[in-house]
C-alpha cells in the first residue's frame, strides 16, 4: 500500500507537470492583429504639460474640475485615480523637462478583460477597453491582474465603481475624437487606426532622429497596446514600466485554462479505476461500524 | 378519507424523528446545549459583536472605510487569508475521501464526517467572506446565471468550483443529516450518491486548488521573484495536501479533548494511529514540495536575491516551515511520538499561512514605497468570520452523528447493502 500511495503520487505529479507544460507549448501564439483596433499616439516632444486632457477629460465623465494648484512637478508622481482618468506628469530628464500623459492604455488582449470573470471589462471591435457597471461584482481582480495599474476602485462609496479611461468610447463610435484628442492644442495626441499610428510614429522618428528616441512604447509592449508613446528620452527616465513582458499577459493563464478540460476528463476515470481496483483490497481492514 | 391520510402522513413523520413531533424536533434542536459562560464564548463573543458592526460599517461607507486596500494593493487580508488561505486548509476533505473512498483506506473512516464538516464550513464561511470583499456583491451571480460568462478567467473556474465543491460537500455530509433526522429511505439514497460526490470533489479540488495560485500568474512583475513562478498552481496544489492533512490533525487533537463524550472509546483508541498515518503522508507530501520548491527555485536563476531581507524570509519559509516539519513529522513517525506530530502539524500550517501570505500580500508589491498592512478591522472581521464558523461547527457536532457513531438502524441498513 505504501508502495503504491508512493507511485501514485509521484505519477499525479508527472501528469499535472506534463499537462501544465505539454498545453503550454500548445497554446498558440495569437496576436490581435486581424481587427483595426483604434488607438492613440501621445508625442511627448510636443505636449507643453497644459493639462488641458485633464480638464476635458473630467468635464466629459462627470469627474470633480481639477484643483487650479494641482500642477506637474517634477520629481512627485502624480497618479491617475477613482476621481481623475488621466494625468499629466513632468521628468527632469537628460534631455530637460519631458511631460507624460498617463491612462489607460487599451492592451491589444488586456489582462483586465481576460481577468473580469462577468465580462464587465471588455476589449470592444473598436480598440477601447471599457467597463460595464450592471455587470461587474467589485472583485479588482482586474486591479491584480493589470501591468499598469491602471484600473481604480472607489474604495469609499457603497455603491462603487471602477474608474479608468474608456477612450472616449461612446464618442468613438459615434465617428468623433476622444476629448482629450480633440481639446490638445499642441497636437500632442492623434487618434486613428493603430497601424496609422505606428506608421506615422515610425516616420516622425525617421525624419528627426535626432528629436525622438528611437522607439514606440507600446508597439510590441504587454503585446500591443492602443496607446503608443513616442519620447525624446528612454523610457525608464519617464518613469514607463519598462519591465513589462512583451507577449499577452493573458497567455500566463492559459497553460492552466488548458489544463482543466482534460483533467475533467482524466481525474475521475483515474479516480474511479482506482476505488474498483481497490474495492476489496482489505490489508488495511481494522474492524469499523 | 383527508383525515386518514394526514394522519398517516404524521405517522411517518413522528416515526422519522425518533418519535418526537417535528416541531419539538426543532425546539429540541435550536436549544443551546452546556454551559453558556466559557473562557471561549467569552473571548469570542465580543469580537463577533465587534466584526458585525463593523460588516455594517463596511456595507454603508464602502470598503475603504474599514480596510487600507489601495488602488495598487486591491486584494489584502480577507482574499488572501481567509480565501486563498482557508481554502488550503479546507483541503484535508478532499484528501481523506481520497484515501477513504477512493484507496479504500478504512482506517480513516472514522474521522471523515468531522472533516468533510469541516470542509464544508470552511468554504462556506471563508468562500462567503468574499462577498464582504465584492465591492458590488449584487452583481454576484452574473457569472452564475449565464448572462456574462467570462469563461477566459481563472476567477470564474475559482468561483463555479467553490459553488460545485459545496454541492459536493453537502452530498458527502448528507447522510448524517439523514441518520440526525432519521430519515432512513433517505439516507440510503445520499450514501449511495457519495461516491460520485467523492469523486467529482477530488477533480474540482485538484483544479480550485491550484487554480487559486494561479490567479496570480498574470501578476507576473507585481510579486516578489522568489515567490511567483509560473509553477505556483503546482506548489498551491501540492501544498493544500498537507495543509489539510495538518488542519486534520490540528482539529482532531482539539475536538477529541473538546467534544470527548460524543466519541466513542473505540475511535478515542484508533485516533493515535490515524495521527501515525496522517504524519506519514504529511512527510511525503512536504518532501515533494520542497523537491518542487528548490526546482522552481533553480529555474528561477534568482541566487543573488536570497542575500536580502527577503531572501532570508524566503529561507526562513523553506527551512523553518518546510524542512523542519518535514523531519519532524518523519521523526514523530518513527518513533511513533504523538506530541511532536500535533507540533509538526501546527507548524506546518503557520508555515502555509506564511506561504499564503507572502504570495498574496508581502510579496506582492514589496517594491512599494508605501506597503499594504491590514488595518485593525480587517483582523476582527477575519477573527469573526472564524469564530462564527467555530459556533456553527460546535452546534453541528454537539447534535448531529459527526464524531459520535451512527443511530443503530445504520448497521442494519448498510449490512443489508
Amino acid at each position: 500500500m505504501n508502495i503504491n500511495r508512493r507511485n501514485f503520487l509521484s505519477v499525479l505529479g508527472l501528469t499535472g507537470v506534463s499537462l501544465y507544460t505539454g498545453e503550454k507549448l500548445v497554446a498558440a501564439q495569437k496576436i490581435g492583429n486581424e481587427t483595426e483596433f483604434y488607438g492613440v499616439l501621445y508625442d511627448s516632444t510636443r505636449c507643453v504639460g497644459c493639462q488641458g486632457c485633464e480638464s476635458v477629460c473630467a468635464e466629459e465623465h462627470g469627474l470633480p474640475e481639477p484643483a487650479p494648484d494641482d500642477v506637474p512637478v517634477s520629481g512627485a508622481v502624480r497618479k491617475a485615480n477613482e476621481n481623475r482618468r488621466t494625468v499629466i506628469n513632468v521628468y527632469n530628464t537628460s534631455k530637460g523637462e519631458v511631460y507624460v500623459k498617463n491612462q489607460c492604455l487599451h492592451c491589444n488582449q488586456p489582462a483586465c478583460d481576460s481577468a473580469c470573470l462577468t465580462r464587465a471589462m471588455s476589449k470592444t471591435k473598436e480598440g477601447p477597453v471599457i467597463w460595464n457597471g450592471e455587470k461587474c461584482m467589485g472583485c479588482r481582480y482586474c486591479m491584480v491582474s493589470c501591468p499598469f495599474d491602471v484600473p481604480k476602485f472607489e474604495y469609499h462609496s457603497s455603491n462603487p465603481k471602477i474608474v479608468k479611461c474608456n477612450m472616449c468610447y461612446d464618442r468613438v463610435i459615434e465617428g468623433k475624437l476622444p476629448a482629450c484628442v480633440e481639446a490638445c492644442p499642441a497636437e500632442a495626441l492623434t487618434f486613428g487606426t493603430r497601424r496609422e499610428l505606428i506608421a506615422e510614429a515610425h516616420r516622425r522618428i525617421i525624419n528627426d532622429p535626432g528629436l525622438y528616441y528611437n522607439k514606440i512604447y507600446g508597439e510590441s509592449e504587454a503585446g500591443g497596446t492602443g496607446f503608443l508613446y513616442l519620447s525624446p528620452v528612454p523610457f525608464e527616465e519617464l518613469g514607463f514600466n519598462t519591465t513589462v513582458q512583451n507577449r499577452p499577459y493573458p497567455e500566463l493563464t492559459k497553460g492552466f485554462l488548458y489544463s482543466v478540460p482534460s483533467i475533467f476528463v482524466l481525474w475521475p476515470a483515474v479516480l474511479l479505476g482506482i476505488h474498483k481496483s481497490v474495492k476489496n483490497n482489505n490489508l488495511e481492514e481494522e474492524e469499523y461500524e | 378519507m383527508k383525515k386518514k391520510n394526514m394522519n398517516n402522513q404524521n405517522a411517518v413523520l413522528a416515526k422519522d424523528n425518533d418519535g418526537m413531533p417535528v416541531l419539538k424536533f426543532l425546539a429540541e434542536a435550536i436549544k443551546p446545549k452546556g454551559t453558556f459562560f466559557t473562557p471561549f464564548n467569552m473571548i469570542s463573543l465580543p469580537i463577533m459583536v465587534l466584526g458585525f458592526v463593523i460588516i455594517v460599517i463596511r456595507f454603508i461607507k464602502g470598503i475603504g472605510a474599514v480596510t487600507n486596500l489601495t488602488q495598487e494593493v486591491p486584494w489584502g487580508l480577507w482574499i488572501g487569508f481567509d480565501v486563498v488561505t482557508g481554502v488550503a486548509f479546507a483541503g484535508g476533505a478532499y484528501v481523506i475521501t481520497f484515501m477513504v473512498y477512493i484507496l479504500n483506506m478504512k482506517k480513516y473512516h472514522s474521522i471523515v464526517r468531522v472533516t468533510v464538516l469541516n470542509g464544508f464550513l470552511a468554504y462556506v464561511f471563508y468562500a462567503g467572506a468574499l462577498l464582504l470583499d465584492l465591492g458590488r456583491p449584487w452583481n454576484v451571480i452574473n457569472p452564475i446565471i449565464g448572462n456574462s460568462f467570462g469563461v477566459s478567467s481563472i476567477l470564474f473556474l475559482v468561483a463555479w468550483h467553490f459553488l460545485l465543491y459545496m454541492i459536493a460537500m453537502l452530498i458527502e455530509f448528507s447522510p448524517t443529516i439523514a441518520e440526525w433526522i432519521g430519515n432512513q429511505r433517505a439516507r440510503k439514497i445520499l450514501s449511495g450518491m457519495t461516491l460520485a460526490a467523492v469523486i467529482f470533489g477530488i477533480t474540482l479540488s485538484t483544479l480550485h486548488q491550484s487554480g487559486l495560485g494561479a490567479l496570480y500568474l498574470m501578476a507576473s512583475e507585481k510579486i516578489h521573484p522568489l515567490w511567483y513562478s509560473e509553477f505556483i498552481p503546482i506548489l498551491f496544489f501540492v501544498s493544500s495536501i498537507f495543509a489539510g492533512l495538518s488542519m486534520v490533525i490540528f482539529e482532531g487533537s482539539i475536538s477529541q479533548k473538546v467534544f470527548d463524550s460524543q466519541i466513542s472509546e473505540k475511535n478515542h483508541r484508533s485516533h493515535d494511529g490515524i495521527l501515525h498515518g496522517l504524519s506519514k503522508i504529511c512527510t511525503v507530501t512536504l518532501f515533494i514540495y520542497f523537491f518542487l520548491q528548490v526546482l522552481t527555485f533553480v529555474h528561477g536563476k534568482h541566487w543573488d536575491l536570497l542575500n536580502s531581507p527577503m531572501g532570508y524570509w524566503y529561507l526562513t519559509e523553506m527551512i523553518g516551515f518546510v524542512l523542519l516539519p518535514m523531519g519532524l513529522f518523519f521523526y514523530s513517525y518513527r518513533k511513533q511520538n504523538i506530541f511532536l506530530i500535533k507540533l509538526a502539524a501546527l507548524i506546518t500550517m503557520i508555515g502555509v499561512i506564511i506561504n499564503r501570505l507572502n504570495v498574496t500580500v508581502v510579496g506582492f508589491r514589496w517594491d512599494a514605497a508605501v506597503h499594504y498592512f491590514p488595518s485593525w478591522m480587517e483582523i476582527v472581521v477575519t477573527l469573526t468570520v472564524l469564530f462564527v464558523e467555530i459556533w456553527i461547527f460546535r452546534w453541528i457536532v454537539t447534535r448531529l452523528p459527526v464524531l459520535r457513531d451512527s443511530p443503530s438502524w445504520v448497521k442494519k441498513q448498510s449490512s443489508k447493502l
